[in-house]
């Protein structure tokens, strides 16, 4: 993976002080909040409910055990023991001062990481393939042009005060493991009749308040214009966005307005001014980075392991991690191990201090020293021999990190929600937990097989609910949490929005309308259909008529008091839903 | 008052005319003295400005570099106003001024103008700031130097890192 050259060590070092001198002037009442607030979000920190919340970038999702380590000292020294990642490939550690915010940024800075523009209304933190690299259906690595984008937009002077967040995704594949269709910015990488390699570029796709798929704004842009390109549509954007309306000021509302074809115009009429300038990137510099991301040096192994073969015939749950979490290869004889980070009793997405370390070490024992994150918030071992599966299951399943429940329906997507975050209207963990639950069964899960199963606290959209199979939206209804249906959603290949199949629910209705919804798709699917399918086949009346025909019954148990021990505004030091306390 | 410019601390008497609500731009009476007008009232009164030497402009964060064109090289000064110092329009219009239409004189930066967003603003052309009236004009001088390289290329430098300097390689 990419490593700092002088350059980037001081880049980095120089902002950490930039910062630590920034809280400095905070603390001292030189700055007041509403300076200071734009200035700590481009530090990725945020004030929370409880406290402090440091969003920290982990490029593209690459992670080497190193810096996974890191993030394990963070969070015993700084948190509470644990850190959480999210859709965007980040993690972020919630039980934060803002007084140590400086010295986590500066140990950060030791493992070559940092938290710029993980937030504010600038170009956050580039997502990618959580498979680049070792997909079987990849074109190109899309790395080293995600690498070339961080530094572009890493501080750009002209873009750090935008109408609002630009995020970028990019991918080399057929399949679209990166949600290109909902970005600002949407990059697929494509060839020309010459072989060259160019990007087709997709702008104005984004979810929150109003969800648009992203448009075609140019079909193949040769590789050394694609920073001169997405330059031109930032600063068309920066010079025409709104800014009198938080919730129209997203590039997708530009593009709306005006039209593709106007929003193309003057894109390429402001590229006309860089374009074959010195801003062209070169073959020296590509190469350059490219060379970090070269393969490693893989043994010709037999494609399969006798000794796997023989226990997945013998152990069901062996069978099971294997089916769900281990995913092919490029190369004969090696394979991609995600592991989960859905467990019952634990938020989606949170891992502990102790966790963090023993993925480090898998990952040291078992794939090169590297790790990636899932935007579906698990994390992914890439270069995993087969004959090392057997022995990587049993260290996994001691960790509490081989759930075998990889894109089925506990493998949930979900954002803080109502328990932290200050923007959300209900809860999003806490629900979360109760349809973990609810569907504990394996069997049935195996059965029920692919569905992505997303929860927003709030129409922000955190957890991408739009673009879930099943997505749940907390909704506030004179200050009451109250949660909105919709299903089939999809989040790529192809992309689009799910429908709203009615009036909302309360929280302890939701794991009953979650198997209503079940019982409709085993009662319709077709042999091999996959809950998406089927309501892409019979659309969402069918579902919308069971669920509604009879009152859906609330979870008593979840009308306890004690079930709920996450209240909104739960004080510091109150335990919290969590194996942690 | 006291301006930065080119990284000093120095006196200025350049005055800045804003409309008021009652006021247009055809109908304003712009003072003697140096005085920065709105873009409006320029285009308004250019017929009888252009004659005076001690006349600069300054552009509100809607509006457009190339607005300006042939006339930008007339002004000893330019300035460009920030309502709040999250409004980022400003920075495209200098650097639109610099690298479209080819400005070189002072380009001045009013407004809410705070010291940690000076770095930027030097990269993207300016060289004169009014800093906000409340702050502290020596502080913000050390916002200037917040970094000492930078990835991209900007007004400050026109080519990107990789351009200019030596960068590492893979081990």
């Amino acid at each position: 993976m990419y490593r700092y050259d002088q350059f980037d060590h001081r880049i980095t070092a120089e902002r950490v002080a930039q910062f630590r001198d920034q809280v400095r002037r905070r603390l001292s009442g030189e700055l007041k909040e509403d300076e200071f607030r734009v200035l700590r979000l481009q530090n990725g920190l945020y004030m929370q409910i409880h406290a402090y919340m440091m969003r920290i970038a982990v490029p593209y999702g690459m992670l080497s055990a190193k810096q996974l380590r890191m993030f394990a000292h963070i969070a015993r020294k700084y948190d509470r023991g644990y850190g959480h990642f999210t859709t965007r490939q980040n993690v972020q550690f919630n039980w934060l001062k803002l007084e140590d915010a400086p010295d986590i940024l500066a140990d950060l800075a030791t493992v070559e990481m940092h938290a710029n523009q993980t937030s504010g209304n600038c170009i956050r933190n580039t997502t990618s393939d959580e498979f680049a690299g070792v997909a079987q259906d990849e074109l190109i690595d899309p790395r080293p042009y995600a690498e070339l984008l961080r530094q572009w937009s890493t501080f750009h002077p002209e873009f750090a005060f935008l109408p609002r967040k630009f995020k970028f995704s990019i991918t080399g594949a057929a399949q679209d493991r990166a949600a290109i269709q909902i970005n600002d910015i949407g990059l697929q990488a494509v060839k020309n009749a010459r072989g060259e390699v160019g990007f087709r570029v997709l702008v104005g796709g984004g979810l929150g308040r109003t969800p648009v798929i992203g448009t075609e704004i140019a079909d193949f842009i040769l590789w050394q214009h694609i920073l001169t390109y997405v330059e031109s549509i930032v600063r068309v954007y920066n010079e025409h966005g709104r800014r009198d309306n938080l919730y129209k000021a997203r590039i997708k509302i530009l593009v709306k307005a005006i039209g593709i074809d106007e929003f193309r115009r003057q894109v390429e009429a402001d590229w006309q001014f860089t374009k074959d300038g010195p801003c062209t990137v070169t073959q020296a510099e590509l190469d350059r980075v490219a060379a970090y991301f070269t393969a490693p040096a893989y043994e010709q192994l037999p494609a399969a392991d006798v000794a796997v073969v023989a226990l997945l015939r013998d152990s069901k749950a062996f069978a099971n991690w294997y089916k769900r979490n281990v995913k092919p290869h490029k190369v004969p004889g090696y394979a991609v191990v995600e592991l989960s980070l859905k467990r019952a009793g634990v938020a989606p997405g949170d891992a502990s201090a102790e966790q963090m370390d023993a993925a480090a070490e898998l990952a040291e024992k078992y794939s090169c020293g590297e790790l990636r994150v899932t935007h579906m918030q698990n994390l992914v071992l890439a270069d995993v021999k087969q004959s090392d599966l057997i022995s990587l299951w049993d260290s996994a399943k001691a960790h509490g990190l081989a759930t075998p429940n990889i894109g089925l329906l506990t493998d949930i997507i979900c954002c803080p929600g109502g328990d932290f975050c200050t923007l959300a209207n209900a809860r999003s963990i806490t629900l979360a937990k109760a349809v973990d639950e609810r569907f504990d069964d394996i069997d049935y899960l195996q059965d029920i097989g692919e569905i992505d199963l997303n929860i927003s606290g709030c129409v922000n959209a955190c957890a991408h609910h739009h673009v879930g199979h099943i997505g749940i939206l907390g909704v506030d209804k004179s200050g009451e949490e109250w949660y909105q249906v919709s299903i089939g959603g999809n989040k790529g290949s192809p992309a689009n929005i799910g429908k709203i199949i009615g009036r909302s629910f309360s929280f302890a209705q939701i794991p009953e309308v979650v198997a209503r919804l079940l019982q409709v798709y085993v009662r319709e699917r077709h042999a091999g259909e996959r809950f998406i399918d089927t309501v892409r086949r019979t659309g969402i009346e069918p579902f919308a008529e069971y669920v509604y025909a009879t009152p859906v019954p609330q979870d008593e148990k979840l009308l306890l008091p004690d079930y709920d021990l996450l209240k909104i505004g739960t004080p510091y030091d109150n335990p919290y839903y969590s194996p942690r306390f | 008052m006291k301006i930065i410019k080119n990284k000093t601390v120095v006196e200025d008497s350049w005055s800045v005319l804003r409309l008021g609500e009652a006021d247009t731009a055809d109908g304003i009476n712009v003072p003697s003295g140096k005085v920065l007008v709105p873009l409006k009232v320029w285009q308004a009164q250019r017929e009888v400005l252009q004659h005076r030497a001690d006349i600069g402009v300054w552009f509100a964060s809607d509006e457009r570099a190339e607005e300006l064109q042939s006339d930008a090289a007339k002004f000893p000064v330019i300035a460009v106003d920030f309502p709040k110092f999250a409004d980022g329009r400003g920075y495209s219009i200098a650097f639109n001024l610099r690298n479209r239409v080819g400005y070189r004189g002072e380009l001045r930066a009013i407004g809410d103008v705070l010291r940690d967003q000076l770095f930027y603003m030097q990269r993207v052309g300016f060289d004169a700031f009014a800093v906000r009236a409340d702050k502290d004009i020596q502080d913000a001088l050390n916002g200037l130097a917040d970094f000492s390289v930078s990835y991209q290329a900007s007004t400050d430098n026109a080519l990107p890192l990789y351009r200019r300097a030596e960068r590492g390689v893979a081990v």
